[in-house]
C-alpha cells in the first residue's frame, strides 16, 4: 500500500526534473527579438586568453579564464556609440570600435593608441572603463590589467595619450574590474580598482605557486582592492586605507549608486569565493562595511549589476553565480533594495533567474520597451573538450583544507577538460510578480560562447537597447535588438557642470502612470563591462511622461515636466 | 543490559549518567551540534524555509506510516536525524522546496517499502539523496557548500564525532571505512600517475564527515557482527574507489557517481550486505530493547554488536 506512493514520488521527481508540470505563463511572445549582427556590424574582435607561467601549466585554463571585456563610449563625440574591447596576451590588440552610425564599425584602436597594450612587463588586459575624469568633454580610458593600470587621456576624440605615470596610477594590480565614480561629490571622478590576485604576484615570474584563494567559500587573501581619489590636475591620490575600502576578497565586479538615498555613493562588490560586501559612503568621508543581509551566504560571485527589477523606483542588484547539475547549485542573488525601509537586501531570486549556469556578465535592461527590465546574462566557463569534464576533479579539492588548493601545484591537471562549458546564454523576461521566463532561445540568442562581460547600448540611436557580449578566447558577439514597435520610449543623455562632465552616478527616475523606475549612468557595471552612458527607458503602450526626476552626483535635484518620447533627450545640469 | 534499570539514578556518577544516556541522543545532538555550527559560522542552511520542510516532511511520514503501518506513532527521533542530514547534504536548485519535500519523504518511506525481514535495508537519507541524484540531477546537488575549507570547524566535528561514534561502538566503522579510503585512494593514484594530495583531499570535507559519523555507521542498516561491518566498510570504500576510477576515465556515468562516489557506494552496496546478513540470519526473533525509550521503534536483530536500537537516518 505504501509502495505505491513511493514509487510515485519517485516518479514526480523524475518528471520534475525536466521541468515544472505546468509550463509558467509566459512568454509566447516576449515582444523582442535578437539578431547576431556581429558580421554585419564589421565587428571581428576575437579575444585571446593568456599564457602564464609554467609553473602554473596544471591550472592555466582556470587562471587564465579572464579578460574579455566590453565597454560603450562616444569617444569621438559624433553622438554614436562605441565599443572598446580588450585582449588577454601578449602581442594581442585591444580593439576600439567606431560606431559608423550605418549599422557597422570600423576599429580604429591601433591610430588611437589604445590597442598596443599588451606587452610583457606590463601586463595583459582584463578590461576598460571610460569617464571624463578630467571634464575636458572628450571620454578618457583606464584600462585595468593583470599587471599594470594605464590611464589613457583622450586628446582630441581621435587620439588617446597614455598619463598614467603622471596621474600616480602606475601599479601593479592583478584587477578584473574598475569603476569611475565620484565619491566625495567633488565633481572629479574617483577610481575604485578591485584586485583578483595579490598584488605581489607577477603571473609570469612566479616566485610561489601558492597563489590561489584559501577558502571556496570565505577567501580573504586576494589582492587589495584599491580606491583612488581624483585630486584634480589630472593627478590621483591613493586613499584605500584612509576610506577603508580595501577589501582582500576575491572581488570581481564592483558597482556604485546610492543605495540608501542619503546622496552619497556607496560601493557594492562581487567577490569571488566569498560573501558580497556593501560599503556605504559616510558623507565622503570614509566608507562603512554593513552586512545588510549580504553576509548570510557565501558564493561566487561573478558580476553585479544594478537596475530597477520590479519598478519600485529603486535600484537592485543582480549579482551571479555558479550553478551546475548534481555537483553546486549557489543560484544568483536577486537583491531588492531595501537599504531605506528594512537596511538590508532581501534576496529573491527563484524559479530561472536562479540558475543560469556558470553565470558571468548581466545586465538590466528593457529589451522589449515595455516598461519592466528584462536580464541578459552571459554564462560558460571553460569550453575545451566537451567530452571531458573538470568538474569532478573539482569536487576533490573543493571540499578539502584551504592551505591545499591554496597552492595552485595541488590543483589536478586541467589538461583539455572544459569546466561548465558550451553553455548558451540566457535572456529573463521580465513578468513581475508571475516572475522570470528564460526566453533566449525564442529571442534568437543561442549561442554557447563563454561569455564574459555583457554591455547595453542603443547603437543607433533608434530607441532599441543592442547587446555586446564578449566572449572569453571566442569571437565577440553583437546582437541587434528588435522591441516591439508599438512600445514607446526615451532616452536621456545627461551632461554634468557641477558634477563629474560624464554624469556618472546620476539617478533618474521617469514617472509614468503606474510606471516608476529609477536607472543610473554607470561608471562601471556587470562584470568588466560598462553600459552606454545614455539611460534607455521602455514606457510600453504609455504615451506620456508624468515628470523625470535627476539626481545629479553634485546633489542638485531636477525634475523635467512631460518631456517629449520616442527620442533622445539631452539634459545638461543646472548651474546653480 | 539488565543493570541499566538496577542502581537507583541519584546514587550514579555523572560519568555513569553519560554512559546510560541512550546513544541515539548523542547521534541527535552531534548532527544537530553540525547544523547549528554550520549555520552560524557558513550560513550553510540556504534558508530556514528548507529546515522546516525537511523536518516537518520527515516527521510528517514517520508519524503517518508507523501509524498506518503498526498502529502506533513511533518515536520521531531517527525521522528529525534524517531531516536534519537532508538539510545538510541536499541543494536544491534555486529556491526550490519540492526536492526537499519528496526527499522526506522518499527517506522516510523508503524504510517501510524496501524491508526485508521486517528491517529496512537501505539508510533513509542515503536513499533519498541518491536516488534524487539519478532521478533528478537538474534539480539536485549535494553539498554546495564547504563550510568555509577551514580546518578548525573540520577539528570539532571530528572531535564530537570520535567520542560520539566510541560511545556509539562504531568507531571501528568510521575508523575501518578511513583506513581503507586513504589506502585504497592512494593506490588509485598511483595506479593513475596522479598525485596523491587531490585524491585523498576529499576525506576533510563535509560531505564525507557526515558520511562517516551518520550514514555509513547507521546502526539500523549496518551488519552484525564487528568484523562484518568491517568488512562492509572496506567494500564500500574499494566501490568508491572503483566509481572514482570510472569518474578519473572520464567513463560516461551518471551525474549522481561523478558528484558523489561515496553515497553511490553506500547506496549500492549497503543493502546488499544488509539483505544477505538477514537472510544469513534467518527469520526474526524479537530481543530485549536495551533502552527503554528506543522501544517505540522495532528492536535490533538478536546478534547486533551495537546498542542502538534505533538509529534510522
Amino acid at each position: 500500500m505504501i509502495a505505491v506512493p513511493f514509487v510515485a514520488a519517485i516518479g514526480l521527481a523524475f518528471r520534475l526534473n525536466s521541468g515544472p508540470i505546468r509550463a509558467p505563463a509566459d512568454a509566447a511572445n516576449p515582444g523582442f527579438v535578437l539578431h547576431d549582427a556581429t558580421k554585419a556590424a564589421g565587428i571581428t574582435f576575437v579575444h585571446h586568453r593568456p599564457s602564464f607561467d609554467s609553473k602554473i601549466t596544471n591550472v592555466e585554463p582556470h587562471v587564465a579564464a579572464l579578460g574579455a571585456s566590453v565597454s560603450v563610449t562616444d569617444f569621438d563625440g559624433d553622438g554614436l556609440p562605441d565599443l572598446y574591447f580588450t585582449n588577454s596576451r601578449f602581442g594581442e590588440p585591444n580593439a576600439l570600435y567606431r560606431n559608423k552610425g550605418d549599422g557597422t564599425f570600423e576599429d580604429v584602436a591601433a591610430s588611437a593608441g589604445v590597442a598596443d597594450l599588451n606587452r610583457p612587463g606590463e601586463g595583459v588586459s582584463m578590461g576598460g572603463v571610460w569617464g571624463d575624469f578630467d571634464n575636458d568633454g572628450r571620454e578618457d580610458l583606464l584600462v585595468y590589467r593583470y599587471g599594470y593600470l594605464a590611464l589613457l587621456k583622450n586628446v582630441d576624440g581621435k587620439r588617446f595619450e597614455d598619463v598614467t605615470q603622471t596621474a600616480g596610477l602606475r601599479r601593479w594590480v592583478n584587477s578584473n574590474g574598475a569603476i569611475w565614480f565620484d565619491y566625495d561629490r567633488d565633481g572629479l571622478l574617483d577610481l575604485y580598482v578591485t584586485a583578483y590576485f595579490r598584488s605581489d604576484i607577477d603571473l609570469w615570474r612566479l616566485t610561489t605557486t601558492r597563489i590561489m584563494h584559501n577558502s571556496f567559500e570565505y577567501a580573504d587573501n586576494g589582492g587589495k582592492n584599491l580606491l583612488f581619489h581624483n585630486v584634480g590636475g589630472g593627478k590621483f591620490e591613493d586613499v584605500t586605507d584612509k576610506l577603508g575600502v580595501g577589501s582582500t576578497r576575491w572581488t570581481l565586479a564592483a558597482a556604485s549608486a546610492d543605495f540608501d538615498e542619503d546622496g552619497w555613493p556607496d560601493l557594492y562588490l562581487a567577490n569571488d569565493y566569498g560573501p558580497e560586501e556593501l560599503f556605504l559612503n559616510d558623507h565622503g568621508k570614509r566608507f562603512v562595511l554593513v552586512k545588510a543581509g549580504l553576509s548570510s551566504e557565501s558564493k561566487s560571485g561573478m558580476s553585479v549589476a544594478l537596475g530597477d527589477a520590479f519598478n519600485r523606483g529603486r535600484l537592485d542588484a543582480f549579482v551571479t553565480n555558479i550553478s551546475e547539475r548534481g555537483y553546486l547549485f549557489q543560484n544568483n542573488n536577486l537583491r531588492l533594495n531595501r537599504l531605506v525601509d528594512a537596511k538590508r537586501f532581501v534576496n529573491v531570486a527563484e524559479g530561472a533567474v536562479a540558475d543560469a549556469g556558470w553565470a558571468w556578465g548581466a545586465q538590466f535592461g528593457d529589451l522589449n520597451n515595455d516598461g519592466m527590465n528584462e536580464l541578459f546574462v552571459a554564462n560558460g566557463f571553460i569550453s575545451a573538450d566537451s567530452t571531458t569534464s573538470y568538474w569532478y576533479a573539482m569536487s576533490k579539492i573543493a571540499g578539502a583544507n584551504g592551505r591545499f588548493f591554496e597552492d595552485a601545484a595541488s590543483w589536478p591537471a586541467f589538461g583539455n577538460a572544459s569546466l561548465s562549458g558550451y553553455e548558451r546564454s540566457r535572456v529573463y523576461l521580465n513578468r513581475g510578480v508571475a516572475g522570470w521566463s528564460d526566453v533566449a532561445e525564442r529571442v534568437g540568442a543561442t549561442d554557447t560562447y563563454d561569455g564574459r562581460a555583457v554591455a547595453f547600448a542603443d547603437l543607433e540611436n533608434r530607441g532599441a537597447i543592442d547587446v555586446i557580449v564578449a566572449n572569453q578566447n571566442q569571437p565577440a558577439t553583437l546582437y541587434r535588438t528588435t522591441p516591439d514597435s508599438a512600445n514607446h520610449w526615451v532616452e536621456f543623455h545627461l551632461v554634468g557642470t557641477r558634477s563629474n562632465r560624464s554624469a556618472i552616478g546620476a539617478e533618474v527616475v521617469v514617472e509614468s502612470g503606474d510606471l516608476k523606475q529609477r536607472r543610473i549612468v554607470d561608471g562601471g557595471m556587470g562584470f568588466a563591462s560598462q553600459n552606454d552612458r545614455r539611460l534607455h527607458f521602455g514606457l510600453g503602450r504609455r504615451e506620456w511622461i508624468d515628470r523625470v526626476v535627476i539626481h545629479w552626483p553634485s546633489g542638485t535635484e531636477q525634475v523635467l515636466r512631460h518631456p517629449l518620447i520616442d527620442r533622445l533627450v539631452t539634459v545638461t545640469e543646472p548651474a546653480g | 543490559m539488565t543493570e541499566l534499570t538496577a542502581t537507583p539514578a541519584a546514587s550514579l556518577t555523572w560519568k555513569e549518567r553519560a554512559r546510560r544516556i541512550d546513544p541515539r541522543y548523542l547521534i541527535a545532538f552531534l548532527i544537530t551540534l553540525v547544523l547549528v555550527l554550520a549555520q552560524l559560522r557558513y550560513h550553510i542552511v540556504g534558508g530556514y524555509e528548507r529546515l522546516a520542510v525537511a523536518l516537518l516532511a520527515c516527521t510528517a511520514t514517520e508519524a503517518l506510516l508507523s501509524w498506518f503501518d503498526r498502529g502506533k506513532v513511533v518515536n520521531l527521533q531517527s525521522a528529525y536525524i534524517s531531516g536534519l542530514s537532508l538539510t545538510l547534504l541536499e541543494k536544491p536548485q534555486g529556491a526550490a522546496l519540492w526536492p526537499i519535500a519528496l526527499g522526506g519523504w522518499l527517506a522516510i518511506s523508503s524504510k517501510y517499502v524496501l524491508r526485508y525481514r521486517e528491517s529496512h535495508l537501505w539508510n533513509p537519507t542515503n536513499f533519498a539523496i541518491v536516488t534524487l541524484l539519478l532521478v533528478a540531477p537538474e534539480h539536485i546537488s549535494v553539498l554546495s557548500h564547504q563550510w568555509g575549507n577551514d580546518l578548525a570547524t573540520n577539528l570539532v566535528i571530528w572531535v564530537f564525532g570520535l567520542v560520539i561514534a566510541s560511545r556509539v561502538r562504531v568507531l571501528h566503522i568510521t575508523l575501518t571505512y578511513v583506513a581503507a579510503f586513504f589506502a585504497l585512494n592512494t593506490v588509485r593514484s598511483l595506479m593513475l600517475g596522479q598525485p596523491i594530495l587531490p585524491e585523498i583531499a576529499p576525506i576533510t570535507g563535509p560531505m564525507y564527515q557526515l558520511f562517516v559519523f551518520f550514514m555509513i555507521t547507521d546502526p539500523r542498516t549496518v551488519v552484525r557482527g564487528r568484523r562484518p561491518q568491517m568488512i562492509v566498510a572496506v567494500i564500500i570504500a574499494l566501490v568508491e574507489a572503483m566509481i572514482r576510477f570510472a569518474s578519473d576515465q572520464a567513463w560516461p556515468l551518471p551525474t549522481a557517481f561523478n558528484a558523489a562516489p561515496p553515497l553511490v557506494a553506500l547506496w549500492l552496496v549497503g543493502p546488499v550486505a544488509k539483505w544477505i546478513d538477514l537472510y544469513r540470519a534467518g527469520p526474526r526473533k524479537p530481543v530485549p530493547v536495551p533502552f527503554p525509550e528506543a522501544q517505540a521503534t522495532p528492536p535490533l536483530p538478536a546478534r547486533g554488536s551495537s546498542p542502538v536500537a534505533s538509529g534510522a537516518r
